[in-house]
């Protein structure tokens, strides 16, 4: 019997352990889970760590998306064709259907359909019953996410409430509800862009294609590159140029892909994983402040969406 | 797919910092984040504007890791939250854990993942009664490495004098509670002496920076020698009738919480006590030779035995003990105080039972470890309590073994966690 280990695990396997034993908890305490699945980086990392938690056996839960409609189309793609790769069950919900049922109301036809995200998640947790969602959501992403509990409690109006969290002890996680409330899990809530970069890597997983460095034409939006006339999935034409704008073909990548409207790419060179490894130990631009429009409203804002039952 | 640590890759180190109010906590966290060169650049900007809105003139540090919209407003840190930085070599997870006396459970959990504590001491204060409680409670937890900051060594015209008399102070507290191995360092936050740089102001001080100690620091499964203890989180029985091989697939999967295990390994499986060896040692379905410490893995037995979630597979010959009674330290985190004539519920590893209180030994006054008589536990008291369970768990006692020797109390009516327990 051995019964020292005295290498240290390496961080990388740590991290993965670590968010191995998560879903398995999750998977072991909760009766309905369903883990989002966007087509993204972290969620990519998430199959992966779902595969060698569960192989050979079948994931014990769907992968859901949310669609806003106004995804890239490179990415809704892929999201598709991983899904059949794995053979597991692929729920789609869209906020184009919550704004036809006339739950979703949008200010103006322009408004940037993320936090509404928020509406549709909550009627497709009702419509199958959900306890639990896994999401792929770190915590070095944002300050308010620093504090939130890697099983994090909602209630049954998907509300989260920062002053009143479960204490989070040891590997010892509580995901107990209640019908209609819910449990949102947060497996990578330990892992940095960095960790996730090394991973795809030392994985050699596939991703889609506007991660890596491609020529495209944009304007430049009080500081941000905005991709300019993209065709979604659904046929509209979207970031539409002001008169006043110009147009330049730029060499860009994206660091997170969500809505067309409100993600913004950097400027890159980088056509490999190994590039981004380099370029992303030496950056000097955290991940969402360049490149997600919709948190720079103020330093609270995703605190602001978690609380309404934003991921 | 066995993990191969390269010179490179020195693991993962998770330490708790806390400290009383004021003593630069936040500002020590914000200075590792940006000497270690990962503060990146328009976090900074974000951050220069919101001290110019206060009006402040240089860049404020402590700004970096008051996470909620409420601490914002009141300029101070109420709950747990998590940092990281990498230095190339190691990485880090950072439990900032606040110093207020009402938030001690907060600084308990906190401390249940850190394998050192960094303890911030203000020099112009020295030792105060929150130090020695923060040090109870990360000693209590069983942390194993305690580092005391001297912080702010700059507002003391860099005294070697006031650096060893604090030292002294502590050293003498500390002989008292048993709390052994502390460094100590002197180092101002505020200018970055001694945290990542040396400087030149503490030229006096021969030892490492506080980074240094961190870079060097054990990691916590590689101090014991504990036996093998693998709880079942969940259960795989594909029954893929595409696949016939896997007809028979019973695989039993967990986190080796210490220990290692291979292939032939003699095993022991409870509560059932039936024995078997480990036929193999698999991940994402593809066996590897062996599993460390932490490391997430399935097992396959060489015998059918019935196992379900919450059994326990160790090592046959270092079994842990089924214990129906539980005596335990238990630190109460609900408004609502234990009650003797309520039901609980015990999560203990992947294991859930119900628990009732049958006896409270003694509490524990945090500032000074008295014992005193006790007929309840409100929120935020320590005490040595019993409890009888419905079944039993399979348990080790918390000084050898963090992950078996610790548990929750669930409350069913609400499902909070309302107090958490080492077995003693």
């Amino acid at each position: 019997m051995t019964t020292t280990s005295p290498a240290p695990l390496p961080h990388l396997d740590w991290l993965e352990a670590e968010a191995i034993h998560i879903m398995r908890e999750v998977a072991g305490q909760c009766s309905a889970p369903v883990l989002l699945f966007s087509g993204g980086k972290d969620s990519i990392c998430m199959l992966r760590i779902a595969e060698k938690a569960f192989r050979p056996g079948r994931f014990p839960f769907p992968l859901m998306h949310i669609d806003t409609g106004h995804n890239y189309r490179e990415v809704v793609e892929f999201r598709d064709k991983r899904a059949a790769e794995l053979g597991e069950r692929l729920i789609v919900r869209s906020v184009e259907d919550s704004m036809r049922r006339g739950s979703v109301v949008l200010k103006h036809a322009n408004e940037p359909r993320n936090r509404h995200q928020s509406v549709t998640l909550l009627e497709a947790i009702e419509e199958f019953g959900f306890d639990c969602c896994i999401g792929g959501a770190r915590r070095d992403e944002e300050k308010a996410r620093a504090k939130e509990r890697i099983m994090s409690f909602r209630d049954e109006f998907g509300q989260w409430d920062p002053k009143n969290q479960r204490p989070e002890l040891w590997n010892l996680y509580n995901a107990r509800v209640h019908k209609g409330e819910n449990i949102r899990a947060f497996p990578i809530s330990n892992w940095t862009e960095l960790d996730v970069w090394q991973y795809i890597q030392r994985e050699g997983l596939q991703l889609p294609s506007i991660y890596f460095a491609h020529t495209r034409p944009v304007v430049i939006r009080q500081g941000a590159i905005v991709p300019a006339n993209v065709v979604a999935p659904n046929g509209e034409t979207l970031n539409t140029p002001k008169a006043d704008e110009e147009v330049v073909d730029l060499k860009v990548r994206f660091r997170t892909v969500g809505d067309i409207t409100c993600t913004a790419p950097v400027e890159s060179a980088a056509a490999t994983v190994d590039d981004i490894l380099l370029e992303t130990a030496t950056t000097t631009i955290t991940e969402r402040g360049a490149t997600r429009l919709d948190d720079q409203t103020s330093d609270a804002s995703m605190e602001q969406r978690k609380k309404e039952g934003y991921f | 797919m066995s993990p191969t640590a390269t010179p490179e890759d020195h693991g993962l180190l998770r330490f708790l910092t806390c400290g009383s109010v004021d003593d630069g906590k936040s500002t020590l966290i914000g200075r590792l984040l940006y000497d270690s060169k990962t503060i990146l650049a328009d976090t900074l900007s974000a951050i220069a504007k919101t001290s110019q809105k206060r009006g402040l003139e240089s860049v404020d540090l402590s700004l970096l890791t008051d996470g909620l919209q409420a601490e914002r407003e009141q300029g101070i840190t109420i709950d747990v939250a998590y940092r990281y930085f990498s230095t190339g070599t190691r990485k880090y997870i950072i439990a900032d854990a606040p110093g207020h006396e009402q938030y001690t459970r907060n600084m308990v959990t906190a401390a249940s993942t850190a394998n050192l504590a960094v303890i911030l001491v203000d020099a112009r204060k020295g030792v105060l009664t929150q130090t020695r409680r923060h040090s109870i409670l990360a000693h209590l937890v069983g942390i194993p490495h305690l580092i005391v900051a001297i912080n702010k060594m700059d507002l003391v015209g860099y005294s070697q004098d006031v650096f060893r008399k604090i030292m002294d102070d502590y050293l003498a507290f500390a002989a008292r509670r048993g709390i052994e191995d502390v460094h100590f360092i002197p180092l101002s936050a505020l200018n970055g002496d001694m945290v990542v740089e040396r400087g030149e102001a503490l030229d006096w001080y021969q030892g490492p920076t506080l980074l240094e100690i961190l870079e060097n620091a054990p990691l916590a499964h590689s101090e014991h020698g504990e036996p093998f203890r693998f709880p079942v989180q969940y259960v795989c029985r594909p029954q893929d009738s595409a696949n016939p091989a896997l007809h028979d697939y019973r695989g039993f999967m967990g986190r080796v919480e210490s220990g290692a295990v291979r292939a032939g390994d003699a095993v022991t499986v409870l509560p059932s006590g039936l024995s078997t060896t480990v036929k193999a040692v698999q991940l994402g379905g593809v066996d590897i030779d062996a599993a460390a410490t932490e490391q997430s893995v399935t097992l396959l037995l060489g015998d059918e035995i019935d196992v379900s979630r919450g059994d326990m597979i160790a090592a046959r010959d270092a079994l842990p003990a089924a214990k129906k009674e539980l005596e335990a330290i238990v630190c109460w985190f609900s408004e609502t105080p234990l009650d003797r004539a309520r039901t609980y519920l015990i999560r203990h590893t992947a294991r859930e039972v119900k628990a009732k209180l049958t006896a409270i030994v003694h509490k524990l006054d945090v500032n000074t470890l008295e014992r005193l008589p006790a007929e309840k536990l409100t929120m935020n008291d320590i005490a040595r309590v019993q409890f009888k369970l419905a079944q039993p768990v399979f348990a080790d006692p918390y000084a050898d073994n963090r992950a078996t020797g610790a548990f929750i109390v669930i409350d069913e009516s609400n499902n909070n966690t309302v107090g958490a327990g080492m077995i003693q």
